[in-house]
């Protein structure tokens, strides 16, 4: 079994867009969103959930107004300045349980958090796992391990070859869940200043994680000169540019009517796309 | 005035409108850029301030003695995150796991846990005339972006107008980033991705009781349910961006709109006007 995940650093080159057509080209496949923040993967595969479950991850604090003394010293210790006239803001605890340690008349219980929701659901592409977490949850990281666990389980049980994962932007918590031990991951970069910049830390993430790494132009004929200078940069990286898709408006098309744009389209956006395909293909029957 | 400038999906315009609203505000008086989207800075491309002091942000990591150390395992069963293991004659510490909370080290019976600085990223400042750009930076490999958005926002000085520039998504970068500011402008686009992440960052602005209003970018393609949707919830919709590939190839060179086509200054003028009547009265008058 082969996971190859999308990542792109900065947000919105198109990683949704592509993991959708890999989903409508790869054979046997299994698709996670691991954007689990802003899971939009969804919208284009039009699943029907079959198995929903709760994340719980986490815990908040919370004061017992009966037996707190009103002494300070949560107040004192909290490093995350949650609580504030002896009264926890979940929003900024963090839920290290310091302050239920220490509350000399245990007052503070520490409670679990119901952090989200993940899904097991049918496409007509595949196995969809996907996820949404909670509004302004934290554990981000955990739920993502658990969208691509899953996704793991759901392959090695029907024998199928491939996970496609469709990453989220950024190169922190959520990211790194989403890339480490992946067999590939295909960079979605855009030929901007900002592209470029944020290319060049999601590829420091896939080396220091070891992943093999490589790149797609996303609307590379928007400013072409930009394109040669990832191209260039890419060339003394030694990672390979796999893919250059022109800027169409049929991709946007396509996400209006919930349709992979490969399936809506046959023009060139969808040919290269293909090619990325196939490229990823060859990639790692080698 | 603190203005925050968010969106849940990423690539909707967030930088582009932060930055020509700062670079339109500093013809009146001292402006603050604050850069908090830590994993892909992306501010200092178009404003061009040499950064003068970089400050490394440490959290602070459990360090054991274990000369002091009997290996009695509280440091472990305090632990909310798995940072600590005590072996039989043995503590391991996973640095990347510790939130810093400082719990290991007062409970340790035997004060055998001091605690030393681990840097994961650093905050940078610069000048560009009026506008002060402060941004964080996350170091490659670090996963908590949260401590160093905190940071960044030390440095915000109330008798400047503060433009913060917020990451993608819904959960604790954004909370951190969002949190105080005094409104919050939405940037989105009109599709059905940037509608569904609008609404889950609506509910994030709620939850956090921060009045808002949106910006719709590259108008012209995709449908009308954002602006449906805008008026079924009752937020008002206070810039429109077409698409127009102009724009995007001056976004591309790292050219701030306001100054490739000074032509929407006044916009960007009206937009901080309305955003103000909105956060001292409710209302667009």
């Amino acid at each position: 079994m082969k996971e190859v995940v999308i990542l792109s650093g900065k947000g919105g080159t198109g990683k949704t867009s592509i993991a959708a057509s890999f989903a409508v080209l790869a054979q046997s496949k299994v698709l996670a969103d691991c954007d689990v923040d802003a899971a939009d993967l969804y919208l284009l595969l039009q699943p029907k959930v079959k198995k929903s479950e709760e994340f719980w991850s986490g815990q908040v604090a919370f004061i017992d107004k009966e037996k707190c003394t009103e002494c300070g010293l949560c107040q004192e210790i909290c490093r995350f300045g949650a609580i504030k006239d002896y009264f926890v803001d979940e929003v900024s605890c963090e839920g290290c349980g310091f302050c239920s340690q220490i509350c000399p008349v245990d007052a503070i219980a520490m409670q679990p958090c119901m952090a989200g929701h993940w899904f097991i659901s049918d496409t007509r592409y595949g196995t969809l796992v996907h996820a949404r977490l909670g509004i302004a949850q934290e554990n981000s990281g955990k739920l993502v391990t658990l969208v691509r666990n899953n996704a793991k389980l759901v392959a090695e049980g029907q024998n199928i070859d491939w996970i496609i994962s469709d990453g989220p932007p950024g190169i922190g918590c959520p990211a790194i869940a989403s890339l480490s031990g992946a067999s590939l991951a295909l960079l979605v970069t855009e030929p901007t200043l900002s592209g470029i910049h944020d290319l060049e830390r999601a590829l420091g993430l896939c080396r220091y994680f070891d992943i093999p790494a490589l790149v797609c132009i996303n609307k590379y004929d928007l400013n072409e000169e930009n394109s040669r200078r990832i191209e260039n940069y890419c060339y003394d990286q030694g990672v390979e540019v796999a893919a250059k898709v022109p800027f169409d408006n049929v991709v946007t098309e396509a996400i209006v009517q919930g349709v992979p744009v490969v399936e809506y389209s046959s023009n060139k956006v969808s040919q290269e796309i293909k090619e990325l395909w196939q490229n990823i293909l060859t990639r790692l029957d080698r | 005035m603190v203005i925050s400038v968010a969106s849940g999906k990423g690539g909707t315009g967030k930088t582009l409108v932060a930055v020509s609203l700062a670079l339109c505000l500093c013809d009146e008086g001292q402006v603050q850029l604050l850069d908090c989207d830590v994993e892909e800075p992306n501010d200092h491309i178009f404003v061009h301030s040499a950064i003068g002091q970089s400050q490394p942000v440490l959290i602070p990591v459990p360090k054991v003695d274990e000369t002091k150390c009997t290996y009695c395992g509280k440091c472990a069963e305090v632990c909310a995150y798995n940072a600590i293991a005590v072996l039989k004659q043995k503590v391991l510490i996973f640095p990347e796991l510790c939130h810093g909370c400082g719990a290991c080290s007062y409970l340790c019976p035997e004060s055998a846990i001091a605690e030393e600085g681990k840097e994961i990223g650093v905050v940078e400042t610069g000048n560009s005339g009026n506008v002060e750009l402060i941004q964080g930076r996350l170091a490659i490999g670090e996963l908590m972006s949260p401590p160093i958005i905190r940071e960044v926002k030390k440095h915000i000085n109330p008798t400047s107008e503060v433009i913060i520039d917020v990451p993608p998504g819904t959960s604790c970068p954004v909370v951190e980033a969002v949190s105080d500011t005094d409104f919050c402008l939405l940037v989105t686009e009109p599709t059905p991705f940037g509608l569904n992440d609008l609404s889950l960052a609506v509910e994030v602005v709620r939850k956090l009781q921060i009045p808002c209003g949106v910006v719709v970018n590259r108008v012209g393609v995709g449908d009308d349910k954002v602006e449906a949707y805008c008026q079924e919830q009752g937020i008002p919709i206070l810039l429109e961006i077409p698409l127009d590939r102009r724009i995007a190839m001056l976004y591309s060179k790292g050219i701030p709109l306001v100054e490739g086509m000074p032509e929407w200054r006044n916009a960007f003028l009206k937009l901080f006007q309305d955003i103000k009547q909105i956060a001292s009265f409710g209302v667009v008058r």
